[in-house]
């Protein structure tokens, strides 16, 4: 582990400043993206303070933490989702793969494909189901015969969870489709371009319970296949989701560490009056 | 990160586990009675006081089934995580425990009919302090659960010890009084069965202190380094010399 948080921290970034706070990793299984001593500024507001957070293959990650946390603003730092707020500014590391993110050189799109989002509320768009997930690899350039094409959005939409519910009506608008079935859209269209992690920022909150449920065992089957990363305010879900969970107050990272951990015996007293309900 | 008390912001959920530490005090304050009520039948050959115990062992079991209704339903409903989530699973368990303890003193009471007197049998003069102290297990067990106090519970655990020694010691004394009064065998059985009555209070009372502990601390209380064990002797009648 030290040579993880040795070869990470020998960073060439000239916002980094050199931190108390420990690098935080999150164990066992390839790592793929590193955070390391992130701020996060909105105009004069420090909204992110400080956080290093280390993102595995093989566990889903929850991040948990009351509204105003950090807990959104620092998923969106992962693909650089930030980068559309003019006033937000973001110091600290943050690599996948071991490239730095942030760096000039990083095509922002292609980090997007290979980073990819799913939101609170699902937004397919106003297209047939089909073209929903062909979008994303045709202006990608992943598929060169309609053949192809074809095959990532059945492929896709297997792995979502999704083509037995579609695969008659592929033509269809995917705004018709239920609000559990556009989410599993969603998951299926991030899926389409072949990404190495998906953010999940609440995704389930739109949804009852069933829709829920489905999305939960699909985070499930994902898990390994992709880095799974996901944000949510209910702490059953990130506690039957997820291997990981970091729980985030008032822009600082309190606690990261394996979630029956987290859930069982946190070592913070933040951590244990939030998840016991003792907070505010 | 142990419990500190400070209360829930849906305060109904205190209500249920201030309801349900009220009523662990009671199951095991009436445990600790039915076991001193039994050992002063015994002393005093009092069959009255004895078909008390008995009686009263209903109330006992209860008051369990009570605990456990509200624990599980708590479970159910507040779908509660970390010291709440260990505390819950210990009262369950502490319920079950305790419970267990009452049916050891029901059934000391039960041997009271046929044992005429205990003075004419001499090891039977331990019994009483064998028992204050495994009363006193029960007590402090409890006590650690109300105050929620890892270091007491690891002290019962660690005075359990000296019930296993009065057991041990009972139980040799008793052998070599059946051998020499082969007349009073079948009372002399009966008292060896209430001093390992006895002795299970004891390791109940330190099963109620292992489950404070991992309540309070989220882990397993370290292992205490037994001396000689009361099961051992279970051995003795075969290794025949």
């Amino acid at each position: 582990m030290t040579e993880l948080l040795d070869s990470t921290s020998s960073s060439e970034s000239s916002t980094m400043t050199e931190s108390s706070a420990p690098a935080i990793s999150a164990g066992d299984g390839p790592l793929k993206m590193t955070t390391r001593n992130v701020d996060v500024f909105y105009g004069d507001k420090q909204a992110i303070n400080d956080v290093s957070i280390d993102v595995t293959m093989d566990n889903v990650t929850a991040f948990i933490g009351p509204s105003g946390c950090g807990k959104s603003t620092f998923l969106r730092c992962l693909n650089r989702m930030n980068d559309t707020i003019p006033i937000a500014k973001v110091t600290g590391d943050i690599t996948l793969e071991g490239e730095d993110i942030y760096a000039p050189k990083m095509d922002v799109v292609q980090l997007r494909a290979r980073v990819g989002m799913v939101f609170q509320k699902p937004n397919p768009f106003p297209k047939s189901i089909y073209d929903n997930i062909a979008y994303g690899p045709r202006i990608h350039g992943l598929a060169s015969t309609k053949e192809d094409l074809d095959n990532i959005v059945e492929t896709s939409l297997q792995r979502a969870g999704l083509w037995g519910e579609v695969q008659d009506r592929l033509q269809d608008s995917g705004t018709a489709l239920s609000g559990g079935q556009q989410q599993r859209l969603c998951i299926a269209r991030a899926i389409a371009v072949d990404p190495e992690v998906i953010l999940m920022d609440e995704p389930c909150s739109a949804l009852d319970p069933i829709a829920t449920a489905k999305i939960e065992e699909l985070i499930h089957e994902l898990r390994g296949k992709y880095a799974i990363v996901i944000v949510t305010h209910n702490m059953q879900q990130a506690a039957r989701v997820s291997q990981r969970t970091a729980f985030f107050h008032l822009g600082t990272l309190v606690e990261y560490g394996v979630t029956s951990d987290i859930f069982t015996n946190p070592t913070e007293e933040k951590t244990r009056d939030y998840i016991t309900g003792r907070y505010g | 990160m142990a419990n500190t008390g400070t209360e829930h912001t849906v305060k109904a959920f205190d209500t249920d586990i201030n309801e349900l530490r009220g009523m662990v005090a009671e199951i095991g304050g009436r445990s600790e009675q039915a076991i001193a009520k039994a050992m002063r039948a015994l002393e005093k050959h009092d069959l009255k006081l004895a078909a008390e115990v008995v009686a009263e062992d209903k109330l006992i079991d209860e008051l369990e089934k009570r605990i456990d209704e509200l624990t599980f339903q708590t479970i159910a409903l507040r779908a509660p995580m970390a010291d709440d989530l260990r505390e819950l699973i210990a009262t369950f368990k502490i319920s079950g425990v305790v419970e267990r303890i009452g049916d050891y003193a029901k059934n000391i009471a039960k041997r009271v009919p046929v044992i005429a007197s205990t003075h004419k049998l001499g090891p039977a003069s331990l019994l009483p302090s064998m028992s204050n102290i495994a009363s006193q297990l029960v007590r402090d067990a409890l006590e650690a659960f109300a105050r929620r106090d890892a270091d007491l519970a690891l002290e019962v655990s660690e005075r359990d010890q000296i019930v296993d020694d009065f057991y041990t010691s009972i139980f040799r004394s008793v052998i070599t009084y059946m051998i020499e009064n082969p007349k009073d065998i079948g009372e002399a059985a009966h008292l060896l069965f209430i001093a390992k009555n006895l002795e299970r209070i004891g390791d109940h009372a330190t099963n109620v202190a292992e489950m404070v502990y991992f309540a309070a601390k989220g882990e397993p209380m370290p292992e205490r380094d037994r001396g000689e064990n009361p099961t051992d002797l279970l051995e003795e009648p075969t290794t025949g010399r």
